[in-house]
């Protein structure tokens, strides 16, 4: 049995969680996941910037500060903090932390590649839209392909205490350990789609171990000191899911359930670069305080293309907000909307959107909200979207003049105009998988 | 009776780009038939009203007790593009739960 742990869901989680993860009880492996899908076009523009940024700075230093204890308690550290320049993450690794052995995997960035892919005939359509990449390629920022679990097994068979990756898959990061651990090849379909699971579970962090859980939230213990998800796994494929005793938290078959229904599509196919992974042949069970033991999956074979994750400029948007009280607040608040999209109009303005919002009476639940019918306070909440820098520029001038010339009682203006923000947007698309060639190394300073 | 959905499930909500998903989970197994039956994607499409302009999917998972509902162009563009609060549909799972359910007294005991 290797118990591999889950210290990070995004870049941006608790930073206290893999270093109690490491201290609170024993641990083979310690994956950090760091990359959702807008994070790689925020990296892209940081190495633009400077050629020696571009991944999850975070990481190194997180390193050197567990540096002692992971190799004293011999735990390998296993990340997708690379981002879009993997090689100067494992650098920076090297430099804050010399004892220890760092491996790099590379080669999932395409963004050199695209105009050759576009080449051979790849139309690389949006897997959404349908839209064939051609019409954006000039506003590309960042491409990366997903890459599987299998090339970070080739970098932890090299001993190496730190595995550092670039856009390898939130799945992935828990699977390797036990491919390499457990010998697994391409053949063994359920024993992937098993340790793919487990990766599921985990890698939003807290999510499988109380954290964002409706059930029975108010009595979930100590969520001030959560513990994040541990997997044990077995050679056979079965695992059980639990946390460390003396951390906070819950794990149960509820809690699991839920977080194993987060962000799925189809349950039958949930696809990776290394199997494809059915959903509706997961055994769960209650095996003791906080501890779920899960049993019976069943996997296909992996997919004969890779996803890759493109991000492109998409315009520009800002969002901003006047709070009005009562009374009749929702009323001053709707009359201060129309106000607003008559001036936009009266100087000429166009967006690709406006979006309007009552904080307070339907902003996150929208139709689905329950009645308010006179609430003491409404934050209007308008945001406009479009191509054109300079209109919705204009656009951020016009909600503080309502304080003083539009519906009475409004307020909340403190924070001055909106920030006006370039959108860069989300693409995803296929490639042969045989395009894609990854390569492991180990870097010295 | 008309329940609401919360009395016998919990939910929890998230994105895929402008998709968003609602995992609907029994609080007991033995409810899960009512879930099939009650928690249809024309009532899911139905309780969001225009926030949803796409379809809406629904996919069984019978060894969980769970529904697993797919609301195509529901995120106002999703991720970065949205002009909502609630961008990544982290919401959506809470206000399903205020959908109201027919059940019979038997079916509850």
């Amino acid at each position: 049995m290797i118990r591999i742990a889950n210290g990070q869901g995004f870049w941006g989680d608790w930073l206290e969680a893999p270093v109690r993860l490491v201290e609170y009880g024993p641990l083979d492996y310690l994956a950090l996941d760091y990359l959702a899908e807008i994070t790689m076009s925020i990296l892209q523009k940081q190495k633009q910037a400077d050629p020696h940024l571009g991944y999850a700075r975070d990481f190194p230093p997180l390193v050197a500060r567990l540096a002692s204890q992971i190799r004293d308690r011999d735990v390998k550290v296993i990340a997708n903090a690379g981002g879009v320049n993997p090689l100067a993450c494992a650098r920076e690794v090297v430099r804050l932390a010399p004892g220890l052995k760092v491996a790099v995997v590379e080669g999932d960035d395409v963004y050199p590649r695209l105009d050759e892919f576009l080449a051979k005939g790849y139309e690389m359509r949006d897997m959404d839209t349908g839209e064939p990449l051609a019409g954006i390629r000039g506003r590309i920022q960042s491409a990366n392909a997903y890459i599987g679990a299998f090339p970070l097994a080739e970098a932890l068979a090299t001993g190496a205490d730190v595995v550092v990756a670039g856009r390898s898959t939130d799945t992935a990061l828990t699977l390797a350990p036990m491919v390499y651990r457990f010998g697994w090849t391409h053949a063994d379909l359920d024993q992937l789609a098993a340790g793919t699971i487990a990766g599921h579970i985990v890698e939003c962090g807290a999510q499988s171990t109380g954290g964002n859980c409706q059930v029975d939230w108010q009595t979930i213990p100590n969520l001030a000191d959560i513990g994040y998800p541990i997997v044990e796994a077995e050679p056979d494929g079965t695992f059980c899911v639990t946390k460390h005793a003396r951390a906070g938290g819950r794990v149960n078959t509820h809690v699991v359930k839920e977080q194993l229904l987060y962000e799925l599509g189809d349950p039958k196919n949930y696809i990776t670069p290394d199997c494809v992974a059915d959903f509706t042949t997961i055994d769960l069970e209650d095996a003791g305080p906080d501890r779920v033991r899960v049993t019976g999956i069943r996997g296909g074979p992996q997919p004969p293309t890779l996803k890759l994750s493109i991000s492109y400029a998409a315009g520009w948007k800002a969002i901003g907000t006047l709070v009005y009280s009562w009374p009749q607040a929702l009323e001053k608040a709707q009359a201060a909307d129309r106000i607003v999209r008559q001036r936009l109009h009266q100087i000429g303005l166009s967006f690709d959107e406006i979006y309007t919002e009552y904080f307070g009476v339907n902003a996150c639940l929208g139709p689905a909200a329950p009645p308010n019918p006179d609430p003491p306070e409404v934050q209007l909440r308008i945001g406009v979207r479009g191509p054109d820098r300079k209109a919705v520029d204009r656009f951020t001038r016009e909600l503080i003049p309502l304080v003083l010339n539009g519906p009475p009682g409004a307020t909340g203006f403190g924070e001055g105009r909106p920030v006006v923000r370039e959108i860069v947007a989300y693409w995803s698309a296929l490639v042969p998988r045989e395009e894609i060639k990854t390569q492991v190394e180990l870097v010295t300073q | 009776m008309r329940i609401p959905l919360s009395r016998i499930a919990h939910t929890r909500s998230g994105d895929k780009g402008d998709t968003c998903n609602i995992g609907v989970i029994a609080w007991e197994p033995r409810h899960y038939p009512i879930l099939r039956r009650e928690v249809t994607p024309e009532r899911v499409q139905a309780h969001f009203g225009d926030l949803v302009e796409g379809p809406v999917e629904r996919y069984e998972l019978p060894n969980l007790g769970a529904l697993n509902f797919l609301l195509h162009r529901a995120l106002g563009g999703g991720g970065t593009v949205s002009l909502r609060t609630d961008a990544q549909g982290k919401t959506f799972g809470a206000a399903l739960l205020r959908l109201l359910i027919e059940v019979g007294p038997a079916e509850m005991g």
